[in-house]
């Protein structure tokens, strides 16, 4: 192995393994994803008004990002990881948004 | 001497000409891809949920207290999974069990949650072909449930492999793939959650 592949990969796993979570940090991250999770569950029972659908895919934005991004570690590893996970991402909800407009899905 | 060398050529072996770690690139590839196929799925079931002729509707059959509570299964599922990584990257092996066993346990839980759901539905009158719905809606929560059953059993012959003390090359490395794929297991049923169970018709 050359001495940049070298550096390369002590750099890449020190980046993975070395970054600032600790267990404790991971149960505060997921008493959050709980705390949104019942919001989440109480806009069935309590009327949020014109609030309701924007609050609704906010609150799952936030948690799918807090997931992706801690628990996953995308937040800490290589970029690359990153722009593979969000290019899929990305490429699908706008290939079926526009599938789904085709059918006037946001219309009606 | 010559030992050094081999594992050194070893470990080089596992990582691309950028440094990264093939096994790791190849997962968050797959992912993305994974992305594509709920994201059809998805897209699926919302055209299709508001198309009833027979049978119940969404609003009539579906029981939010009751997806809740599986829906905080899977998420503390998540937390236990991240806290296996995190043992198996301190080399902690009774710790790195004890929570894959419980993420098991729990994923083992939210199947059981599902199967009992799909029972009820069927119960009354919610069959794969009784409409768009239900057959968009079988089909996109199903996937999902296979996804989940699949990483059940990777988290219990992790254990039992890790036992046997037969996982070859980075430990934590292999931990960390299953992670990733619980994880976005997880991330999905976020989304399906939210789209499918919260949002009314």
């Amino acid at each position: 192995m050359n001495t940049t592949t070298e550096h390369a990969t002590e750099h890449d796993h020190a980046d993975a393994h070395d970054h600032a979570m600790t267990d404790a940090k991971y149960i505060r991250i997921a008493l959050i994803l709980a705390a949104i999770t019942a919001l989440e569950v109480s806009t069935y029972y309590v009327d949020f008004g014109p609030l309701f659908l924007p609050s609704l895919l906010i609150m799952m934005v936030i948690k799918f990002v807090m997931v992706v991004s801690y628990f996953m570690h995308l937040k800490f590893d290589s970029k690359v990881f990153s722009l593979m996970f969000y290019t899929g991402l990305g490429l699908a909800v706008s290939v079926y948004a526009v599938a789904l407009a085709t059918f006037k899905f946001f219309i009606s | 001497m010559a030992d050094v060398a081999v594992t050194h050529d070893q470990h080089a072996a596992h990582h691309s000409s950028s440094g990264l770690s093939n096994v790791k690139l190849a997962m968050w590839l797959f992912l993305g891809s994974e992305c594509l196929l709920f994201g059809g799925l998805i897209s699926t079931y919302m055209l299709y949920r508001g198309r009833v002729n027979e049978g119940p509707r969404p609003g009539q059959i579906f029981d939010i207290p009751f997806t809740s509570v599986s829906s905080f299964v899977l998420l503390m599922s998540s937390l236990t999974m991240v806290l296996a990584v995190s043992a198996a990257q301190r080399k902690d092996d009774r710790n790195m069990n004890l929570w894959l066993t419980a993420t098991a346990l729990l994923g083992a839980t939210f199947v059981g949650g599902q199967i009992y759901e799909f029972t009820a539905f069927y119960r009354e009158g919610l069959g794969f072909t009784t409409s768009l719905f239900s057959s968009s809606f079988y089909t996109l929560t199903g996937f999902h449930g296979v996804h989940v059953t699949i990483g059940v059993i990777m988290l219990m012959s992790l254990v039992g492999i890790n036992k046997r003390s037969k996982i070859h090359g980075d430990r934590a490395e292999v931990v960390e793939m299953v992670g990733l794929y619980w994880h976005f297991v997880d991330v999905v049923w976020i989304v399906i959650f939210t789209l499918v169970y919260l949002i009314p018709t």
